[in-house]
């Protein structure tokens, strides 16, 4: 059962890639781009998705994707033209079949609804002839029907006889000679053929000798694999073989297995000499079963000596998984389409489990921390720079450099797959409005982190309905304005000096500030005198609860605000701006990590311990003026910068490595940004340097430390703790910032 | 074949569960002498300076760098209510596993491997003291000198095996 459960798992994640091929396609399509190719794909991601759904008895999945590819059949041979009606219908399919796998794979109950509606405007767009011939029910009924035969221990009829090629080489000598022989032969090796460690394979080899064949394997009498242990010889061989020899020849092949076997070899040369054609298929198989064509140019005959790979050479050729197998014309179309210009999507890819791979992220991240130990060791040993040793120091360096970024590249993926989620996104709030949007896409070859794709998910999506419902103006408004009536949402992606800059732009109404102000007043996030720029009403967006939406509606204002969304991208360690023009429309940028397992810190010193503060949340550093610092309280005090009251806080106290809070001539002043906009100075003894981090948990082998998020080593292995900057100011009571700066939000606004 | 080797493996492993004797790490800590069970041990190193920890009980002596590892030291001495150990090169810092945590527990020296039968563990004694209470699982004499059995279990704080819910990610 494990095995099963393994292929399954494969198969959904065949499925991901399938429907992310489809989604592209379509888009494509719909953008007019598309290339004969490009349907071909189309088409064959949603077969073999039936396919492999059919082996898992996925009714209903199989069914809609019959639906589905009947109708891309039609686009593909060119009897339906894809209008842009037709490419509406066929983006919600899409739709459609990634809610139908997502729900088999969790294997929730799938009710028909979900599916048959769209099935039936599937088959409307069908040109007549195919609507008369297949009217729904029958058409469901057969793959319904068909998909039972897709089971892997079905009986016969589930492997499609393997047909090799052995001889394109011989075809190449030119003048075909015009005495050329042909035999079918019929070969069935008995068990005790290979008792006697006779392999079929190096007999078939001396057919290359003879002349050409074309050799087929019947492995429909293979057993069921899963009931039980099956000692015996389920291999038969049908061969077609053209020739100059006479058949005495061919009979000499067997010699060695004469009584091993059962041989039949039957001339069936034509009385006309046959031209060089050679690949006779369909008089060999009188059966008329599909036959899979597996193009092998040499080595053919090894594959031969195993079922499997003969099996997995069906596999690739079709793009199908093994064993399974359409009705007849689909099968062969697929066939012909994995046979098209570009072939069958065999990418030079191989699955790995993440853990393997973060646990190589982890020792590359110990070489990096050794590496610099020692070269540190190298130096206090008083190694000359130029000396040959520290040279090779230097060169491993860069080699644990390269080593890093090539290991890190591995868990980096395109953010396209994320990008064709929002298509989805966009078409479905567009036609809840009542809005025509048009979503392009720019950098979808960016390439970042696994986690920070996954995590980036959530926040995207509620930007992107949100530019869809709130930012683009309804169709009306935007021909008052002048504008198209399409709106365009953008969605952009490029890397930016070592960060992923992802950026959503719409060409909507822009902001209203007149009535974020108001808001933000009357809900008292701002004192009603303040007068704020441009910019600092803009990112009043961002503070919690300041819910975007006027009204609530069902597509945005899930009580889930852009405060939500500022901070989940905070966590990934990235940043948000907006910036927006009236009339023009509003563009919100984020700035991402290309990777989670560093940070970039900035490593101090208090009370002679060494902390890393991370980059991302700090604004500037300066050394506070003995005049700007003034004592509030007993235990507080703040430092005025530019105008504002900003509260200090020591860090050694903080973490209670002091007694006391002081401040002295030397100490320096961090000021940082906590992720809900507030301000706060932190006051260390020095600044040491700034550099990438490896990212350790604390909470593997201790727990959770409050005022700590993490922990690094340094160069010289000893362990320094990362600051939670969040944890560490918030405790010391946030509420004092708002009291006394002039300018509460100012912290937020600031970017 | 394969089933006979599991029930080897099995027979084994039972026997593994009580056996009649364990084999025991012991070590010093102050004047007194202590011993864990050696399946605990995962390996012996040398003492390095620790990086203190913010808010943590006094005997927990901070984190260490185990080729790559962030490991938690504890103070056993001051665990046991004594006098912190000194920090000197010739303290010892014994890794163990407990549960699924590696930690380090810094004590004066390792002394002994020993091979002790079950029967000469005896019951620790009445004594009114918060270290026998807690963590002595019983005695063992041997040549006049008396050892401790330590539980490990009860050397952790409880803070590390509730993580505080102070901090999100």
């Amino acid at each position: 059962m494990d095995a099963m459960a393994a292929i399954r798992k494969t198969f959904f994640e065949e499925c991901e890639e399938q429907l992310a091929e489809l989604e592209s396609g379509l888009m494509a399509m719909n953008e007019g781009t598309a290339d004969r190719e490009t349907v071909n794909a189309v088409f064959r991601a949603v077969h073999s998705i039936k396919g492999g759904a059919g082996a898992f008895k996925l009714t209903d999945l199989v069914a809609f994707a019959h639906t589905f590819e009947t109708t891309l059949d039609y686009i593909r041979s060119d009897r339906l033209v894809a209008t842009p009606d037709a490419m509406h219908v066929m983006l919600r399919a899409a739709d459609v079949l990634a809610d139908l796998v997502r729900l088999s794979r969790t294997g929730e109950p799938i009710s028909a609804s979900i599916w048959k509606q769209l099935a039936q405007d599937l088959e409307v767009l069908n040109p007549i002839e195919g609507a008369s011939n297949a009217p729904s029910n029958a058409a469901l009924a057969i793959s319904v029907a068909s998909s039972d035969d897709y089971q892997l221990n079905g009986g016969n009829e589930d492997f499609a006889p393997a047909m090799i090629d052995i001889g394109d080489f011989e075809m190449s000598d030119g003048i075909p000679d015009p005495v050329q022989n042909v035999f079918n032969i019929s070969f069935r090796a008995t068990p005790a053929l290979y008792e006697k460690a006779n392999e079929p394979a190096f007999l078939f080899r001396e057919f290359r000798r003879l002349g050409t064949a074309e050799i087929n394997c019947r492995i429909d009498e293979l057993p069921d694999f899963t009931s039980h242990i099956n000692f015996g010889s389920h291999l038969h061989w049908d061969i077609h073989l053209t020739t100059e020899h006479p058949i005495a020849d061919v009979r000499d092949v067997f010699d060695f297995v004469d009584g091993d076997c059962e041989l039949d070899i039957v001339d069936v040369t034509p009385v006309s000499p046959a031209d060089d054609e050679v690949v006779v298929t369909s008089d060999i198989d009188t059966r008329d079963e599909p036959v899979t064509k597996a193009e092998t140019p040499s080595g053919a005959t090894d594959a031969l000596s195993e079922a499997p790979a003969v099996m997995a050479g069906v596999a690739l050729a079709t793009g199908l998984p093994v064993g399974l197998q359409d009705h007849k014309d689909k099968h062969e179309s697929a066939r012909e389409v994995a046979g098209g210009t570009t072939g069958a999507p065999s990418s030079s890819t191989i699955r790995v489990e993440l853990e393997r791979v973060d646990r190589l992220i982890n020792l590359v991240g110990e070489l990096v921390i050794n590496q610099a130990m020692l070269a540190q060791r190298m130096i206090g040993a008083g190694f000359p720079s130029s000396s040959p040793v520290m040279l090779g120091v230097d060169e491993l360096e860069q080699l644990t450099r390269e080593i890093q970024e090539s290991v890190m590249a591995i868990r980096a993926q395109p953010v396209k797959p994320l990008f064709q989620r929002m298509s989805r996104i966009v078409r479905e709030v567009s036609d809840a409005t009542g809005k025509t949007v048009r979503l392009k896409v720019d950098g979808e070859a960016t390439e970042i982190d696994k986690t920070v794709i996954e995590r980036l998910a959530d926040p995207l999506t509620h930007m992107i309905r949100n530019a869809v419902d709130h930012g683009i103006e309804s169709a009306e408004k935007r021909a008052t304005a002048g504008k198209p009536v399409e709106g365009t949402v953008r969605l952009s992606a490029a890397h930016r000096s070592g960060r992923v800059v992802i950026e959503i732009s719409d060409d909507g109404a822009g902001l209203n500030r007149q009535r974020i102000l108001e808001k933000a007043k009357s809900k008292g996030l701002v004192p009603p005198d303040a007068i704020l720029t441009e910019s600092e009403i803009d990112n009043l967006l961002f503070l919690p609860g300041f819910s975007t939406a006027e009204t609530i509606s069902n597509i945005s204002g899930r009580g889930v605000g852009m405060d939500v969304v500022r901070r989940s991208i905070q966590a990934l360690g990235g940043r948000i701006s907006i910036s927006s023009t009236p009339g023009k429309g509003s563009v919100f940028s984020m700035s991402l990590p290309l990777t989670l397992a560093i940070l970039d810190g900035m490593i101090v010193s208090a009370a002679e311990q060494t902390l890393v503060v991370p980059l991302t949340s700090i604004v500037e550093t300066f050394k506070p003026p003995r005049e700007t610092v003034h004592s509030l309280g007993p235990n507080a005090s703040v430092v005025k910068i530019r105008d504002t009251f900003v509260p200090i806080v020591d860090v050694g106290h903080r973490l209670g490595f002091t007694t006391t809070p002081r401040i002295d001539r030397e100490s320096v002043a961090i000021l940082i940004e906590t992720e809900c906009g507030n301000r706060h100075a932190l006051l260390v003894d020095g600044i040491q340097d700034q550099r990438q981090v490896v990212i350790k948990s604390l909470e593997t082998n201790y727990g959770a430390i409050e005022g700590i998020a993490a922990a690094t080593i340094l160069g010289d292995g000893r362990v320094a703790l990362i600051l939670d900057v969040e944890a560490a100011v918030c405790a010391t009571g946030s509420k004092l910032g708002h009291s006394v700066s002039a300018n509460p939000s100012a912290g937020a606004l600031l970017q | 074949m394969n089933l006979s080797s599991q029930n080897a493996y099995d027979i084994a492993n039972s026997a593994a569960r009580q056996p009649a004797q364990i084999e025991v790490v012991a070590f010093r800590v102050g004047e007194q002498e202590f011993c864990i069970d050696i399946m605990s041990v995962r390996e012996i190193r040398g003492w390095t300076q620790a990086t203190s920890l913010p808010h943590v009980p006094d005997y927990v002596r901070g984190v260490i760098n185990l080729r790559g590892t962030v490991l938690p030291v504890i103070d056993l001495a001051v665990r046991f209510g004594g006098a912190s150990c000194k920090g000197s090169a010739r303290d010892v810092i014994i890794v163990t596993q407990i549960g699924s945590q590696v930690v380090g527990l810094l004590v004066d020296g390792v002394s002994d491997i020993l091979t002790i039968g079950r029967n000469a563990i005896q019951q620790t004694p009445n004594v009114a003291s918060e270290l026998a209470e807690i963590f002595v699982k019983g005695l063992i004499a041997l040549d006049g000198r008396m050892i401790s059995l330590i539980d490990l279990e009860d050397v952790l704080p409880k803070a590390m095996l509730e993580p505080s819910t102070a901090k999100p990610a």
